[in-house]
């Protein structure tokens, strides 16, 4: 039987992406969240609790940053845990948009248990900023 | 105003039941960009050896919601709304939330540290179904940044 991570060694990069996010995506998020909270479409309000202007969600970061996975995943497996802390704002201009990219690597294998994989997400900003840390998902075969 | 430390081991009383709706799950996907069929498409989720559309990992962040909006507003609790970062968040799943599926949510603060002027408030929010079956585990840590930070 196929291991979930045929094909590759600890350390390999697996899979990675890319997500344009605008202000757009913001709404869209906030709508389909239900997480309203103005610092995420409002500079002005932003600002007023110290932060440069509208940033995108933590939970959109996360949310999209497990994108690749679930995809090269397909229906092989599922994913038994995910975590990340949340290490620096991703700031969306009001107009045009940030980049936010992410590297997926295999971290271990049969871990937590025989046939589960750890990966290991790297997720960053155009500028080259870690914005996720700590941001780990596991893998398991069905 | 400072977190009450006796908030910790505090089980809130579950949620009301959550109907996860292939829509919302249809709406959710999109806006994390999660564009495999299988969130969209009910006959591949099916082909799958699933009941319905497949809910994104995040997902159960709409339900897990629910209990922390009972913490913040808890009266006595002593958490500045207006100073909350979210500092970590964690999900453990026993399988994926599927459309269809009805869940109910009970947090629990687990652990509850200062640091340099800061409070972190951890709670978990345990997902089951209303039949009891557990489906995912959600833990939050809650950054209360202090007055002077």
């Amino acid at each position: 039987m196929s291991t979930l991570w045929e094909g590759h060694d600890v350390g390999d990069v697996i899979v990675t992406g890319s997500i344009e996010l605008t202000r757009d995506s913001l709404v869209r998020y906030a709508g389909a969240s239900g997480d309203f909270n103005p610092i995420h479409y409002r500079d002005d309000v932003a600002r007023s609790v110290g932060l440069e202007g509208v940033l995108a969600h933590g939970m959109l970061t996360m949310g999209l940053a497990v994108g690749p996975v679930t995809e090269w995943l397909g229906d092989r497996g599922f994913v038994a845990g995910y975590q990340v802390r949340f290490t620096k704002p991703v700031y969306v201009p009001a107009e045009g948009s940030v980049s936010v990219s992410v590297s997926v690597s295999l971290a271990k294998t049969d871990d937590p248990a025989e046939g589960f994989a750890t990966l290991a997400l790297a997720v960053t900003t155009e500028g080259g900023a870690t914005v996720l840390g700590k941001a780990l998902v596991v893998v398991s075969p069905r | 105003m400072s977190v009450n430390p006796e908030l910790l081991d505090i089980v809130f009383d579950p949620t009301e039941p959550y109907v996860v709706g292939r829509e919302k799950v249809r709406e959710f996907a999109s806006a994390v960009f999660a564009t495999a069929p299988i969130h969209h498409d009910v006959d591949v989720a099916i082909a799958a050896g699933y009941e319905d559309v497949v809910a994104p990992p995040t997902f159960p962040i709409v339900i897990q919601e629910k209990t922390l909006q009972q913490l913040l507003t808890q009266p006595g609790a002593g958490i500045d709304f207006s100073r909350v970062v979210h500092g970590d968040q964690k999900f453990e799943y026993q399988r994926p939330l599927v459309a269809g599926d009805e869940v109910v949510a009970t947090l629990r603060v687990t652990k509850i540290q200062s640091l340099g002027g800061h409070t972190m408030v951890t709670s978990e929010s345990t997902i089951t179904t209303t039949a009891g079956e557990l489906v995912v585990v959600a833990t939050s840590t809650l950054v209360i940044r202090g007055e002077g930070g």
